[in-house]
C-alpha cells in the first residue's frame, strides 16, 4: 500500500464548478486508490464523490489537496493535478472583441 | 381583461405572440403520498433513480455540446451513493420516498443558491433540474408533462435544462419565467435554439394567462394586450420575418452604399473548423482570425507546424480573399495555465495581449514562424492586441524580423507580412500617429470599456455606459479613421458593433468602408450598409 499526496491551484477561471467535478470525479472513479479531496485547508472529503466535491465549491485561485491510498496511489494523484492545471480541458470563455 | 405588462430580463432575443401554457409544478405531484414502510419507500426511490437515469440517457442520446454536458452532471450525480445513503436516512426516519430524496438533494440546491458567485448560483437550476426529474419519476408516468398548442409561450416559476429539452421545440413559440437568470444553462441553450426567453419576470406571472406578447427583444411580457398593442405587435412580427429573408438575400451580394460606395464587410472568425462555410464563402475575406482556440483547453502549446497547418488552411479556403491573423490574446479575461497570470488584481488592466506576448518569448516565438511561413502562401497580414505604444509594435517587429532571418537563412520559404495593430486601448487611438503600423482595426469593446471606465463585467448602471455609440468612443473612431485617410493605411472595425444594424450608419457616416462582423451578422450588415 502506498499514499501520495499533492498540491494545485485551481486555475480555471469559474472554478470547481458542475462540469469540471465531473471530469475529477470519473477520473478519481477510474483508480483503484481510496483518492481524498480539500480546497484551501479544509475538511476532506471523497474525491470520487461528485456531490461531495461539488459541495465544496471551490473558486478559482483556491489550492486544491490530493491524497490517494492504494494501488497507483501516486499515478492518480499526478493524473488528478495534471487536469487541474489544464483548467480541466475546457477552453476559457473567449470574449468578443 | 385590462392590458398588463410585466418587465423581466430579456435572456434570449426574438418576439412570439401565442397562448400562455403553465407548467405543471412537480414538487406537489410527488408530495402529499403517506409514507409507506421504508423499506417500500427506499425501493421505490431506487426505482425511480433508475427510471431517471434512464430518461437521462435516452435524452443524451441526441444532444452533443452544452446539452449533453448538462446531462452529464446528472447523471454522474445519479451514480453518486452519497446521495441515496443521505435520502436512506431521512426515509429510516418514516418520512416518504420524496421526502427523502428533497431533503438529499435539497440541501445541495440551497447550498449553490446562497452562493455570492453569480455562475455558482446558476448551478443550483441544474441540481433542481435533477431533482424534479427524480419526483417525477417518483409520481408516476405521465406527471409534469405538457402539451403545447402551435406558438404556445410556456411560463413557469423556473425551467430546468432537461425540461426544455424535453419541450417540442417546433411548437414552442417561447417561454416567460419568474425566475431564472441570463447566464443559467436554460438561457444559453435557449439562445443556441433560437427560442425567445424572458427571465425574472416576477411572480406577477402566476395571475397570467391567455394569448400573450413575449418581446425577447426589450423582456418584457405583455397579457390582455389591446386592440392598438396587437397590431404593432403582429406589424413587428411581420417586419422581423421580412427583415430576416431581405438578409439571407443580402448575404450573397457585395455590400455597397445607396450611393454605390464599395464597402468590404468580412467575418470574424475562431476556429475555422466551426465557421459557417456560407458566411465564410460570401466575406469580403477574414478581418480578424483569433488565434485563441490553438491555445487554450490544451494539454500541451500548439507547435509551429501545428499553427502553420491552421493559417494555411483558412487562406486555402479564401481562395485570394484576405485574412487577418490576430496573434495570441490572453489575459485578462481569457486564462491560459502556466502562462498568464491567474491571480492578477486588475487582469484587463494588467499583463495581456502583445503585453504578455512580449513578455515570453517561448510562447509568441513559434506563433511568429508559423505566420512567417503562412505569409507567401496569401495575402496574410498580422495585427497585434492591445498595444499601447509604438515601442511595443517596434519590439513585436524586431522579432518578426530576427525569426525571418533565421528562417531564410535555414532556407524556410517566409515572408514578412503586413503588421498592423487593433487599436482598443486609448493610449492607441489617441496617439495613433505615432504608431507606425501597415493597417488599424479598431476592436470598439475593449475601448469602450477602456473609454468609459466601465467593466464588461458589469451590470446594471456600470454596463449601461458600456456604449459603443458614446461621444468619446466615437470621436477616437473618427480620429483613428482620419489619420488612415490622411496616411493611406486602411482603418477597419472588427468588435460587436460592426454586427449591429443600428451602429452601420454611424460608422459609415464616419468613413469606415471595412468591418468585420460575426459570421451570424455578415447578411444583415450587408443590409444595414445597402440602406446607409
Amino acid at each position: 500500500m502506498s499514499t501520495a499526496r499533492t498540491a494545485v491551484t485551481i486555475t480555471h477561471p469559474v472554478g470547481l464548478h458542475a462540469r469540471p467535478a465531473v471530469k475529477l470525479t470519473k477520473l478519481a472513479k477510474s483508480f483503484p486508490a481510496a483518492i481524498r479531496i480539500r480546497g484551501a485547508e479544509g475538511a476532506w472529503v471523497d474525491a470520487k464523490s461528485i456531490v461531495k466535491v461539488m459541495a465544496l465549491k471551490l473558486k478559482s485561485g483556491t489550492v486544491l489537496e490530493f491524497e490517494a491510498e492504494g494501488d497507483e496511489a501516486a499515478v492518480a494523484v499526478d493524473a488528478l493535478r495534471s487536469l487541474v492545471e489544464r483548467d480541466f480541458d475546457e477552453g476559457a470563455a473567449l470574449h468578443h472583441d | 381583461m385590462t392590458e398588463r405588462r410585466l418587465r423581466g430580463v430579456a435572456a434570449s432575443p426574438g418576439l412570439a405572440l401565442g397562448p400562455l401554457v403553465r407548467l405543471p409544478e412537480v414538487a406537489a405531484a410527488a408530495s402529499g403520498r403517506p409514507a409507506g414502510d421504508p423499506d417500500h419507500e427506499l425501493g421505490r426511490l431506487k426505482q425511480a433513480l433508475a427510471r431517471a437515469a434512464a430518461d437521462l440517457a435516452r435524452l443524451a442520446e441526441g444532444q452533443g455540446g452544452m446539452a449533453a454536458e448538462v446531462l452529464a452532471v446528472q447523471q454522474e450525480l445519479l451514480e453518486d451513493p452519497a446521495l441515496v445513503e443521505a435520502a436512506a436516512e431521512v426515509i429510516a426516519g418514516g418520512e416518504p420516498a420524496a421526502a427523502g430524496w428533497d431533503a438529499a438533494i435539497g440541501g445541495l440546491v440551497a447550498a449553490y443558491e446562497s452562493e455570492d458567485d453569480p455562475y455558482f448560483r446558476a448551478r443550483a437550476a441544474d441540481l433542481g433540474d435533477l431533482r424534479e426529474r427524480v419526483l417525477l419519476a417518483l409520481a408516476g408516468e405521465g406527471a409534469g408533462a405538457v402539451d403545447l398548442p402551435r406558438g404556445a409561450i410556456l411560463c413557469a416559476r423556473d425551467l430546468t435544462p432537461s425540461r426544455f429539452l424535453a419541450l417540442d421545440h417546433a411548437r414552442l413559440g417561447g417561454a416567460a419565467l419568474a425566475g431564472g437568470s441570463a447566464s443559467s444553462h436554460v438561457a444559453m441553450l435557449a439562445r443556441a435554439r433560437g427560442v425567445p426567453l424572458v427571465t425574472g419576470l416576477g411572480g406577477g406571472i402566476d395571475g397570467s394567462e391567455g394569448e400573450a406578447i413575449l418581446d425577447a427583444d426589450a423582456g418584457e411580457l405583455v397579457t390582455g394586450a389591446d386592440a392598438a398593442t396587437l397590431r404593432a405587435f403582429r406589424a413587428r412580427l411581420k417586419a422581423q420575418a421580412a427583415l430576416r429573408a431581405r438578409a439571407a438575400a443580402a448575404v450573397a451580394r457585395p455590400a455597397a452604399t445607396r450611393a454605390g460606395e464599395r464597402v468590404h464587410v468580412m467575418v470574424n472568425v475562431d476556429d475555422p473548423a466551426g465557421v459557417d462555410a456560407a458566411a465564410l464563402a460570401h466575406a469580403d475575406g477574414v478581418g480578424l482570425m483569433r488565434t485563441e482556440f490553438l491555445f487554450i483547453g490544451r494539454q500541451r502549446l500548439p507547435g509551429e507546424d501545428e499553427q502553420l497547418a491552421a493559417y494555411a488552411g483558412l487562406l486555402a479556403r479564401l481562395g485570394g480573399r484576405p485574412l487577418v491573423v490576430r496573434t495570441l490574446d490572453v489575459g485578462g479575461d481569457k486564462q491560459l495555465p502556466g502562462v498568464t497570470m491567474p491571480a492578477e488584481r486588475d487582469p484587463f488592466l494588467g499583463l495581456r495581449g502583445i503585453r504578455l506576448c512580449l513578455e515570453n518569448p517561448d510562447l509568441f516565438r513559434p506563433q511568429v514562424r508559423a505566420l512567417l511561413r503562412a505569409a507567401p502562401l496569401g495575402p496574410l497580414s498580422v495585427m497585434l492586441p492591445m498595444v499601447a505604444t509604438a515601442a511595443e509594435v517596434e519590439e513585436a517587429r524586431a522579432v518578426f524580423a530576427t525569426e525571418l532571418d533565421a528562417l531564410v537563412r535555414d532556407r524556410v520559404a517566409a515572408a514578412m507580412p503586413a503588421l498592423g495593430i487593433m487599436v482598443e486601448t486609448p493610449a492607441a487611438a489617441i496617439a495613433v500617429d505615432t504608431i507606425d503600423a501597415a493597417f488599424f482595426s479598431i476592436g470598439s469593446n475593449d475601448l469602450t470599456q477602456y473609454v468609459m471606465a466601465a467593466s464588461r463585467e458589469a451590470g446594471g448602471r456600470v454596463g449601461r455606459l458600456l456604449d459603443p455609440l458614446s461621444p468619446a468612443v466615437l470621436r477616437l473612431i473618427e480620429g483613428v479613421v482620419r489619420h488612415g485617410a490622411r496616411t493611406g493605411r486602411p482603418v477597419s472595425l472588427c468588435g460587436d458593433m460592426a454586427s449591429d444594424p443600428a451602429a452601420v450608419p454611424v460608422l459609415l457616416g464616419l468613413g469606415l468602408r471595412r468591418l468585420s462582423v460575426a459570421p451570424a451578422a455578415l447578411g444583415r450588415v450587408k443590409l444595414a450598409v445597402s440602406g446607409a
